[in-house]
């Protein structure tokens, strides 16, 4: 098995420091740390209001936000562009050729009547002066970020052929000190980008692991509000909350099966943390390992059948796979990892072709991807504790935490290293990112 | 200062006093062997004949309250036996005594893994205790994993100081 680093050395030398500052509501603000000097270049004009008083807000701001994240694209800066088309008919493709502009995005939005509106948007092919893709909407003011980042993953999919992730949300967990110097534990969510914040549960003791649901309406955590870590489910909208375990020691772990009627988790209940698969409906636990190690953090593979999970039974916590049917194990229990101190923490890419990991050498803890195929472990990121590996569901991006000035923040890397970006909560800590499924409304 | 670091700071003094005082005890409040032992389990009484909270004497192993590891280890060091054994001692002599074990880790590695390195801590200690006759029932364990620290800072001498047990009496 080969073990090599993505060619970091190319991309700092082409390190393009940016800040994209967002006005004070977000509460995660964003910092695009680097992207490749061959990201493809766009030019997302702004689109043209037709309406009463002032544009509901900047469409395109988030578009250009979206699509530079991702890695691939080099969206071009409002204040380069020397015109200023809205729609097809006013483009002049030889000026976008030489701003050597690959891409052009042109759009309006239009006041219908009160609070809705009518918006559209072009994607142009720059070098054959053909469109590729169009659409019109109507939205109300509330939904018009929301669309925003619809369009993102329209305009994302029809250049590369892949699904775009940008109307998802992010689950995390927030830590903060009051006056008193109490914590508080905060399971949130938020946009893709980090805006509209809602906090889902508050409490003065820890929270770890919230996991989506493969239908993206419930988060499954763990939570110490009896005092010892159990699990509970909570319905992201109406926030109904149930309490999924009770047994003696720690319940930790929760990983919903890809047909979300089954989840695995790590119980201590019968000796030291083993894997158990309950059935959601029945709660009926069917026990998966048996091992003297610490047996926790499972992860489905997409088809349901079996699990990699992280043990440490061999001496130092590894990866292992095994298969599961409805009554447990379904065979004996294969190391899977080989490289490096500590492997830790999997997380199956959408595919199921990869696998992300925490990987310690020398007492580094960094996020890896372990291809299955050509068992190749790559090093995404590079800090000294990254830790909580999620893929985005179309599998191009990893969120992560990280570490920045003596605080947790998130993290986002593509998995081809092409780019990555941090955001910071606005105060105090933020951990334990989980990326939604696509939305289903 | 909250609670943990007042226990922490009494279990760094009771670990110098130990060694010096036991025997001067012996020396200047001329007691014998019979007494010292007695001393153990229900107080030291100085001459004016005033009960001390062995919990508080710095100079009595149930004083010292944490227990500390190394690096991704549960085993429990053999210097340490000694605490354990005098808590399993009061335990054992006082049957409606209960104990909370809770367990700690330092940052490094996931939080889940830690959990589960500090519970078996936890357990180590509560093994030990077990062996000295204390029943099951009068111990309860907890971990937290990296959740609760005592140092904040990202080198060994925090991480020293977090990869801990705790030996907690619920209303004491």
């Amino acid at each position: 098995m080969m073990l090599h680093k993505i060619k970091l050395n190319i991309l700092i030398l082409l390190v393009c420091l940016s800040t994209i500052s967002m006005p004070a509501r977000a509460s995660l603000t964003i910092d695009i740390t680097l992207w490749l000097d061959n990201a493809t270049p766009i030019a997302i004009v702004p689109f043209g209001w037709q309406g009463i008083g002032k544009v509901p807000m900047s469409m395109t701001g988030v578009i250009a936000n979206d699509l530079g994240r991702s890695g691939r694209f080099a969206p071009m800066k409002e204040g380069e562009m020397i015109e200023a088309p809205h729609e097809g008919r006013d483009v002049n493709f030889g000026t976008w050729r030489n701003l050597n502009m690959k891409y052009l995005v042109v759009g309006k939005i239009q006041l219908l009547r009160q609070s809705a509106y009518q918006v559209q948007f072009q994607l142009f092919d720059v070098e054959k002066g053909t469109q590729i893709a169009g659409h019109s909407f109507q939205a109300k003011g509330k939904q018009l970020r929301r669309l925003s980042h619809h369009i993102s993953d329209l305009i994302y999919e029809a250049i590369t052929g892949e699904r775009g992730a940008f109307d998802t949300y992010l689950a995390y967990i927030t830590v903060s000190r009051n006056r008193k110097g109490q914590n508080r534990y905060q399971l949130a969510i938020s946009d893709s980008d980090g805006y509209n914040e809602q906090t889902l549960f508050e409490s003065s003791m820890p929270i770890v692991r919230p996991v989506w649901s493969p239908d993206g309406k419930r988060l499954a955590y763990v939570s110490y509000a009896t005092g010892r870590p159990q699990i509970y489910i909570q319905n992201v909208f109406t926030k109904n909350t149930q309490q999924l375990t009770n047994f003696k020691g720690s319940n930790l772990s929760p990983a919903w099966s890809p047909d979300g009627r089954r989840m695995a988790m790590s119980l201590s209940k019968d000796g030291n943390s083993e894997l158990y698969i309950m059935d959601l409906k029945s709660r009926k636990l069917h026990r998966v390992t048996r091992s003297y190690g610490a047996d926790l953090e499972p992860a489905w593979f997409p088809d349901g059948e079996s699990l990699v999970f992280t043990s440490d039974r061999g001496g130092r916590a590894q990866l292992y796979r095994i298969d599961v049917d409805n009554r447990g194990a379904a065979g004996r229990a294969e190391r899977i990892t080989f490289d490096g101190v500590e492997n830790l923490r999997p997380a199956v890419s959408p595919d199921g072709k990869r696998i992300a990991m925490v990987h310690n050498t020398g007492g580094q803890y960094r996020i890896a991807i372990l291809d299955l195929e050509s068992e190749e472990l790559s090093l995404l990121t590079d800090g000294y504790l990254d830790e909580s590996p999620g893929f985005a569901p179309n599998g191009s991006m990893l969120i992560y935490a990280s570490q920045a000035k003596g605080r947790g923040v998130l993290a986002a890397v593509a998995t081809d290293g092409r780019a990555s970006h941090k955001m910071r909560f606005s105060s105090g800590d933020v951990r334990e990112p989980a990326w939604s499924p696509y939305k289903q409304d | 200062m909250n609670k943990w670091n007042g226990f922490l700071l009494v279990g760094l003094l009771a670990s110098f006093g130990v060694a010096c005082t036991s025997t001067s005890e012996n020396q200047t409040d001329g007691q014998t062997q019979q007494d010292a032992q007695t001393d153990n389990r229900t107080g030291a009484q100085d001459q004016a004949g005033i009960q001390s909270d062995p919990f508080t004497d710095p100079s009595n192993p149930l004083s010292t309250t944490t227990i500390y590891f190394d690096f991704d280890r549960t085993e429990v060091k053999a210097g340490d036996r000694e605490v354990i054994m005098a808590h399993a001692r009061y335990l054992a002599d006082n049957a409606d005594a209960k104990v909370v074990l809770e367990g700690h880790a330092d940052e490094r590695g996931t939080r889940e893994y830690n959990i589960t390195l500090g519970e078996r801590r936890a357990k180590a200690v509560s093994q030990l205790m077990l062996l000295q006759g204390v029943s099951q029932s009068q111990i309860d364990i907890v971990s937290f994993g990296e959740e609760r620290p005592v140092a904040f800072g990202h080198d060994e001498s925090a991480w020293s100081a977090n990869r801990r047990v705790e030996i907690l009496y619920p209303g004491r």
